[in-house]
């Protein structure tokens, strides 16, 4: 599964991401329903908490990493769940190229889909959560390296999933325990860049967790999903 | 009918033999589905599996397949061990299961274009001439929610068309089919026998295919007791 991709291999990748992207795109609802979750879950936390300004400011870093993971938790399942019903993914489980550039084709996908445009909009709703200025940056660099981390890791827990009838909670019970490290490398990051802290160390940790998730989790996502169908 | 194999490994120098499964075993919820099943399949030759509902059609084709692993026994391609080689194996194979792997948001040209893909690279044209082959012209852009089981059936037919693939496993692909597309399908598929390549077939329908080998996992089971 490691050697390297030949051209056709990487046509399959390209097929199989334009494949899902565009699947996502005809499925609007499903595109809009993770950012959504994630606007409506940070709004409330001033209603909730204090509109304080000065408060919020303190707790707006963990407001947005906490809104972001459960959003990406939301978007979790469509991952693979169609596929399996249709019978798609024994096709791709039935390709002769490397399954862990497959996988890695439609966790890309999913977080082009899911993860960026939360990225995108965070900065907007760090300004509304009165987060200090100097955060914005760091703010913005941790989670464009960590929700990918999260997608990967979420995609593991789906593939174990996807074949149980009713899945409830347990996505969450996988998923989460894994996805404590980022939540906590990303807030850690905020806090200390407005404690003066250089942001370089921070920036390393999270980047050794997006090439550990990159070279491993589509791994055990592609295994996982071989138990699955099997 | 189950064929014996004296030897395992005797058949190696018989090189258009393609699969051979020796011996398998698979047992499901405490139940034995097949024991001491043995079967040969050579180029040129369409292969249907018979035998009553919950006989294991599905899970035997599943298992031929390597999509499971739940069994005992041996499965050789052209007289090596299958999961050695399972690259050529894979780019070899094309395998439609009874959920027959059709998104429905896309349109039958998407879907076709992506299995194909998963192959080799095919042109857009090719694909455009498999579809109307199966009887689809004009419904290339439609999505495939808005289309018919039995069209959804034969967006997975044209694969077949576009893989080149040599072995073919089909589990259950007439159910939908009206009476032209069962003519269509049992002319691909005297044709891919003609051309050197092989079919593993479920199906209860009557097949008219030249040359015709049936295995009857009923009589599998009923030597057992």
């Amino acid at each position: 599964m490691s050697q390297a991709a030949s051209p056709s291999t990487g046509h399959a990748f390209l097929a199989t991401l334009k494949r899902d992207l565009v699947i996502a795109y005809k499925r609007k609802n499903d595109m809009l329903n993770p950012f959504m979750f994630f606007l409506i879950v940070a709004t409330l936390f001033p209603i909730g908490i204090t509109p304080d300004p000065e408060r919020l400011g303190e707790i707006s870093a963990g407001v947005l990493w906490i809104s972001a993971l459960l959003a990406s938790l939301l978007a979790m399942d469509n991952l693979y769940r169609s596929d399996y019903e249709d019978g798609s993914l024994e096709q791709l489980l039935l390709c002769p190229y490397p399954l862990y550039y497959l996988v890695l084709a439609k966790n890309l996908a999913h977080w082009l889909v899911s993860g960026l445009p939360v990225v995108l909009v965070s900065p907007l709703i760090a300004y509304m959560l009165n987060l200090p200025q100097e955060a914005y940056l760091t703010l913005f660099l941790t989670l464009l390296m960590g929700t990918p981390v999260l997608s990967l890791l979420g995609s593991i827990g789906v593939a174990l999933t996807v074949g149980l009838g009713s899945r409830g909670l347990i996505l969450a019970v996988i998923t989460l325990p894994m996805s404590v490290p980022v939540l906590i490398a990303g807030t850690l990051a905020v806090q200390q860049t407005l404690n003066g802290a250089p942001l370089l160390a921070y920036l390393a940790i999270m980047g050794a967790m997006l090439l550990t998730a990159l070279t491993l989790a589509p791994l055990a996502s592609a295994a996982a999903l071989r138990i699955s169908v099997n | 009918m189950s064929e014996a194999i004296t030897d395992k490994y005797d058949h190696k120098h018989n090189d258009r033999i393609m699969l051979t499964a020796a011996e398998l075993f698979c047992e499901r919820d405490d139940r034995v589905l097949f024991a001491n099943l043995n079967l040969q399949l050579q180029e040129g030759q369409v292969l249907q599996i018979k035998g009553s509902n919950g006989s294991g059609k599905t899970t035997l084709l599943r298992i031929l397949c390597g999509i499971n692993d739940s069994y005992e026994g041996d499965i050789l391609w052209y007289g090596n061990p299958r999961d050695k080689q399972a690259e050529q194996f894979l780019g070899s194979l094309l395998y439609i299961g009874h959920r027959v792997g059709v998104n429905k948001v896309l349109t039958p040209l998407e879907n076709l274009r992506w299995s194909a893909s998963l192959q080799r690279d095919v042109s857009d044209a090719e694909l455009m001439t498999a579809l109307s082959r199966v009887g689809l012209r004009g419904f290339e852009y439609s999505q495939c929610f808005s289309l018919s089981a039995g069209q959804q059936q034969r967006v997975s037919l044209a694969r077949l068309l576009v893989t080149g693939a040599r072995l073919w496993v089909l589990d259950e692909p007439f159910t939908t089919l009206d009476v032209s597309g069962v003519a269509l399908l049992e002319s691909m598929l005297a044709d891919h026998a003609n051309s050197g390549g092989a079919v593993l077939v479920t199906t209860h329908h009557t097949l008219s295919v030249p040359d015709l080998r049936i295995l009857n996992l009923d009589a599998n089971r009923e030597e057992r007791l």
